[in-house]
């Protein structure tokens, strides 16, 4: 049985249920309209919007990306893993040694195949899932918590390699990253020259569409993913390996996989990271950027899609802006002056907002989102508690209803 | 031959370092299931207040006050957060110590800026000769005092009524309550004993051949990751073990640099890395940790 008739049960099943007391139908409206409309503003932005923020919006393209990944890793499988920045170096660094040039910089001698940027961005999200497979097989044998230190190893060990393998890196000073251009259409400020509406199309609006082509992909792989049987095995594996194994579901093989995919994410997003920053170097790939990209799923919302997009959105975005603000918020100042500096104002701001979620909201933005929601459709309480626990009634419902035997496969 | 020997002797000095913080670790985790990401910054902590506080107070009494007062942060971690989510899943607590570890660190380094705070160590940068051996007299005070205070630890572990309490509450949280154990108060024992020892750490890690406080004794204190998940993240003997051996591996690693300079410079920096992950592939629950078992 197909999973597509299954969710279509499903969903009968809850609006049949919920029918009695709320009209459900109207809102199946209102939802891909809206979306139509926030897809036509996000692709009329660049006619409007100045670089900074389409230079923001790119950042955060490629940080959402990264954390759906992380999130199918963490969230949904609940394998905690702090080698993200390690995966994130892996394409970056491919994507920078394919299609970068040979040359040297003053001393160093830098190696580059030359080939065409998509081939790079290809190459650099295959080697970053190759990477997760290799370790994959630690992965799979680690329970949880060993998992989360055993990673701590891989970003440690990508450093090293990052500032000793100059040739390819760049070494400690990081070297620059090539234009991307698809077909021979750069995205860089000319070649062709680009007018839309006469706005100069540029390199900043160029890279918007890419990151927003490229993110809605991500969101819409993972969605799909999820609400697949993969992604229902995933879920029960995280609830519990052992009703997992009983379910017919293999669990190494699955930890191994999903362990591809997230690093594979995050191969794509370190292309994008770079593309982004234009230059890659060994001090952007550390610790710290696990750490905010686990910040992002945290505060998201753990295994939740849309969550980890804008906990994406709020932890990439946050230090740009405050940075550009810095002289018209309180408490932040610039550097020399008394107050904080904006990246540590936004960190503390992180630190703060992870212990408060994970006290006070443990489901993150995501959880914050649904609940208004609900309130907001129904007003009455009572009834629209009552559909909520019908709609997770029958989600539930469908893993156990194609015979689960099969899943190994 | 010498060099060996004074390679090793240095190693074993920096295990008995990362054995203490690692010990930290452990404990914490078997009182309360926590894997504890702040140890890094609260070693970092006391670091500083010791630097800070050695000017007005004296060496000795700002020792002690530091130790003091990491033990304290550890407490008031502990009372705030981590006790509010008692049976809480593990990545959770996990993460939740990490918004911690990011604030923390912060309003350190913030603090620090790019000195390098000194700590007027009374031995100063002196070091001994054993034999041929040589070794900073620092580090060859650490030895003895971590030696003494895990030995004490141990002690404590085995005979004191918070040892039986917490050996109890690890083995079986509900039954060791249903005993009159106060759960809450043995993890909160728990992180404070683990604050001393981070403490302790901090105190020696920053002495002689270390030039002093700076932000990159954070990531020495990341080191002592591997050593307690080599050791297995519940065995206390287990921690002692991977601190000595991830210390003599990394000094020997840096030792021999020019030898290994294929690897690239620095290459003893992530010795313990390798090594931890080399133990996990075969005993994927570290050297002496108990492999858990399920029936179905």
């Amino acid at each position: 049985m197909s999973e597509s008739t299954a969710t279509a049960t499903a969903t009968r099943g809850a609006t049949r249920r919920a029918g009695r007391t709320a009209p459900a139908p109207r809102r199946s409206y209102l939802r891909p309209l809206l979306l139509a409309v926030a897809l036509l503003v996000l692709l009329a932005l660049p006619l409007y919007v100045e670089e900074f923020w389409l230079r923001t919006g790119f950042a955060v393209a490629g940080a959402i990306v990264g954390a759906i990944g992380l999130n199918l890793l963490v969230g949904t499988t609940g394998q905690l893993s702090l080698a993200h920045a390690f995966f994130l170096a892996v394409g970056a660094v491919t994507y920078t040694f394919v299609a970068g040039e040979s040359g040297g910089i003053g001393l160093a001698d830098l190696r580059g195949l030359g080939w065409p940027p998509l081939v790079g961005m290809v190459a650099g999200v295959l080697l970053a899932g190759l990477a997760g497979l290799l370790f994959s097989p630690i992965a799979a044998r680690l329970r949880g918590i060993y998992l989360g230190v055993a990673s701590l190893a891989l970003v440690f060990i990508g450093q090293h390699v990052l500032n000793s393998w100059t040739q390819v890196t760049g070494g400690f000073n990081g070297r620059s990253t090539p234009e991307f251009s698809l077909f021979g259409f750069t995205f860089g400020n000319t070649d062709p020259d680009l007018f839309v509406l006469e706005v100069p199309f540029r390199e900043a609006e160029r890279l918007w569409y890419l990151g927003l082509a490229l993110a809605l992909a991500a969101y819409v792989f993972a969605r799909n993913l999820l609400r697949s049987r993969p992604g229902r095995a995933l879920e029960t594996l995280r609830d519990s390996e052992v009703a997992a194994s009983v379910m017919g579901v293999n669990v190494q093989r699955y930890k191994g996989r999903v362990f591809l995919v997230s690093s594979m994410y995050a191969g794509l997003s370190g292309v994008m990271y770079a593309l982004s920053i234009g230059s890659i170097a060994p001090e952007s790939f550390g610790l710290e950027l696990s750490v905010l990209y686990l910040a992002m799923i945290v505060l998201g919302g753990l295994g939740s899609v849309g969550g980890a997009a804008l906990g994406a959105l709020f932890v990439s975005a946050l230090p740009l802006v405050f940075q550009r603000y810095a002289d018209a918020l309180p408490l932040v100042g610039g550097a020399g002056e008394g107050g904080l500096a904006p990246g540590e104002a936004a960190r503390y701001l992180f630190g703060l907002a992870i212990i408060l979620v994970v006290l006070f909201q443990p489901t993150g933005l995501a959880g914050l989102a649904a609940r208004f929601r609900r309130r907001g459709r129904d007003p009455g309480g009572g009834p629209a508690d009552r559909s909520a626990s019908a709609t997770s009634d029958s989600t539930t419902s469908v893993p156990s209803d194609p015979p689960a035997q099969g899943s190994t496969s | 031959m010498t060099q060996f020997l004074s390679l090793l002797l240095n190693g074993i000095s920096l295990g008995a370092i990362y054995a203490l913080i690692a010990l930290g670790f452990v404990v914490i985790f078997k009182a309360s299931e926590v894997v504890s990401f702040t140890q890094g910054s609260l070693l970092l902590l006391g670091a500083y207040a010791i630097a800070r506080l050695s000017d007005p107070l004296g060496f000795y009494l700002a020792a002690l006050v530091g130790i003091a007062i990491t033990a304290l942060a550890a407490f008031v971690i502990e009372r705030l957060i981590i006790n509010r989510l008692r049976g809480a899943p593990v990545i959770s607590l996990a993460i939740v110590t990490i918004g911690v570890d990011i604030i923390l660190l912060t309003e350190l380094i913030r603090r620090i800026g790019s000195d390098i705070l000194n700590v007027p160590h009374p031995w100063g940068g002196d070091s001994v000769q054993i034999g041929d051996v040589g070794i900073s007299e620092n580090r060859l005070i650490a030895i003895i005092v971590a030696g003494l205070l895990i030995a004490l630890f141990f002690l404590a572990f085995k005979f004191s009524s918070w040892g039986v309490a917490m050996r109890a509450s690890a083995e079986d949280g509900e039954t060791a309550a249903l005993m009159g154990i106060r759960l809450g108060r043995v993890s909160a024992l728990a992180w404070v004993v683990a604050g001393i020892l981070t403490g302790v750490a901090a105190l020696f890690l920053v002495g002689s051949p270390t030039p002093g406080v700076s932000p990159s004794a954070y990531t020495v204190a990341l080191r002592a990751f591997p050593a307690a998940i080599l050791g297995g993240l519940d065995s206390t003997g287990g921690a002692l073990v991977g601190g000595l051996l991830i210390g003599v591996a990394e000094s020997l690693a840096a030792g021999y640099q020019d030898d290994l300079l294929f690897l690239g410079r620095g290459f003893g920096d992530v010795v313990p890395y390798i090594v931890m992950i080399a133990v996990l592939l075969v005993r994927p629950s570290g050297l002496f940790g108990t492999r858990e078992l399920t029936r179905v």
